[in-house]
């Protein structure tokens, strides 16, 4: 029966074939203006350290780290909703309406912000296209759906009959709301958390069109040296840099979750 | 009531975006301005007749075809090899089947173009659809594996025992009860490849790209409302597939938790 699995293998070992190709140029030395490579050197890994492209990590973990504080705060409210409605209209209402973005690509939505953000519509006090803060509200934008549907799982297992105990013994909303309903959907806000901040630590379309070419994180770095300076083992040491990053948050959640499995 | 108002604002920060690119894609002036002066189809006109998104149109058909063509058998007998084989190494095999989904975008697209170069391949589709199937290939594996395991083996057995084929069997009896999980892989996988961007963009010609590709290239170079046109198709679309999956698969089952 496990030789049902042989097609899904052989693809799988296509895609780790690109991957094992992405490793391999990663050592292998650039030759400018050329797309032949070197010999073996770490000289790609060490390059990454440059003045410039520390700028473009840090901004990367902060530009991921505000995204995910702000998406969790958005989407708690709206997963609650959505868990807790009784009306089937209304449930259906929000899950097509958050859901819908979530199947438009990226470049539909991004374009979308390129319009809201760039004085058409509002006229902002503060500019906000090809800056960092439009970059922000762009990555909210697209994280928002998954952190919803995260959260509406956990609040959906958490029995309501506990909150109504929390409030018949007394306690005001608020409290019961950081007493009783917060902790027993930490699962949910922890697990959202770390797959959003992984995903947007490698978001690509977002800052590349609502930053402008002035706000960078690590992939428009990939794409400038890959596509533009033709730098292939450059560019693919820092795709594995993200490739990296993005490893060690979700192997940091597997272990979250077995320790709670256990 | 604030529970209800703050609801509220956030869903409309949600739909603002689309709502935005419908108005504008209206606009019968090339400089946005909102709200529009007036309404003209003149922007869907050049969407249909802008020789460059025509082109790619047939690639994304192309390529989406024959990625849904080739992972969903794929996918289908992977499924029923998880649930189906031993229990050892079921957990294993299932997170490598499903690992090309964290892989971020820029590492896999870039890693394509370097196997492409490497076997000369830069100018033909060939890569472009490997690389669809294997993006595709998880999505259609989770939602084909969940019906698999809501599948009883004796109604396999007892159509087997009054005498059918094994191939009667799969036929008759097991593709017809996978239908719901089928139909979500197949909408998945539509919805996963037409959209894809990153990946593609690393691995096409201006000859072989999709369409998100031939979009996002056009928003760098023109800033007239075209786009707008185009992405309110795409959003009239995607509006249908996801309202549809709704009505026939109840979305909410497959996401919350009801007692």
């Amino acid at each position: 029966v496990r030789g049902l699995l042989a097609p899904a293998v052989v693809i799988l070992a296509v895609f780790a074939a690109a991957l094992g190709s992405l490793f391999r140029l990663s050592v292998l030395e650039f030759v400018p203006g050329s797309l032949q490579t070197g010999g073996l050197t770490f000289a790609n890994f060490r390059a990454v350290l440059a003045p410039q492209y520390l700028e473009a990590i840090r901004d990367t973990v902060v530009l991921s780290g505000a995204t995910t504080a702000l998406t969790l705060v958005g989407a708690y409210p709206v997963a609650y909703a959505l868990a807790r409605t009784p009306s089937r209209g209304v449930r259906s209402a929000l899950l097509v309406l958050t859901l819908a973005p979530f199947f438009t690509g990226a470049i539909v939505r991004t374009y979308a912000w390129v319009l809201v953000l760039g004085n058409t519509v509002i006229s902002w006090p503060l500019p906000m296209l090809f800056t960092e803060r439009g970059v922000l509200v762009g990555l909210v934008h697209f994280s928002m759906p998954t952190m919803i549907l995260i959260l509406a799982a956990a609040l959906s297992h958490i029995d309501p009959a506990y909150e109504r105990a929390a409030a018949s013994l007394g306690a005001r909303p608020a409290r019961v709301f950081w007493r009783v309903t917060l902790p027993l959907s930490m699962p949910g806000v922890v697990s959202g958390s770390l797959i959003v901040f992984a995903w947007t630590l490698s978001a690509f379309p977002t800052p590349e069109l609502l930053g402008g070419g002035k706000v960078k994180m690590i992939a428009n770095v990939v794409k400038d040296l890959a596509l533009d300076s033709f730098n292939w083992p450059g560019a693919a040491a820092f795709a594995i840099l993200t490739f990296a990053l993005t490893l060690g948050l979700l192997a940091g959640l597997g272990r979250l979750a077995a320790g709670r499995a256990r | 009531v604030i529970r209800r108002l703050v609801v509220l604002a956030l869903v409309a920060f949600m739909t603002l975006p689309t709502a935005v690119v419908i108005a504008v894609s209206f606009n019968p002036t090339a400089i946005l301005s909102f709200p529009p002066a007036g309404l003209s189809l003149h922007w869907y006109v050049n969407v249909l007749t802008y020789p460059q998104f025509q082109r790619a149109a047939v690639n994304s058909l192309v390529v989406t075809g024959f990625a849904v063509v080739i992972a969903l058998p794929v996918g289908t007998l992977a499924a029923l090899g998880l649930e189906r084989g031993p229990g050892r190494g079921r957990e294993l095999w299932a997170a490598l089947l499903l690992s090309p989904v964290v892989v971020p975008g820029v590492a896999a697209g870039l890693g394509f173009l370097i196997l492409a170069a490497a076997l000369g391949l830069l100018r033909s589709r060939v890569v472009l659809i490997a690389a669809h199937v294997a993006l595709v290939l998880p999505f259609v594996l989770r939602s084909v594996w969940v019906s698999v395991r809501n599948l009883d083996p004796t109604v396999e057995r007892a159509a087997a025992s009054l005498g059918a084929s094994p191939w009667r069997v799969f036929r008759r009896v097991t593709l017809p009860l996978l239908r719901p999980g089928l139909f979500a892989a197949v909408l998945f996988a539509i919805v996963v490849s037409i959209n894809e961007f990153v990946v593609s963009l690393f691995i096409s010609t201006r000859v072989t790209e999709i369409l998100p590709v031939a979009m996002f290239t056009y928003v760098v170079n023109y800033t007239d409302p075209t786009i707008a046109a185009l992405s309110t198709l795409f959003i009239a679309v995607t509006f249908a597939a996801v309202w549809l999956a709704d009505r026939y698969l109840e979305l909410g089952r497959l996401f919350l938790h009801h007692r």
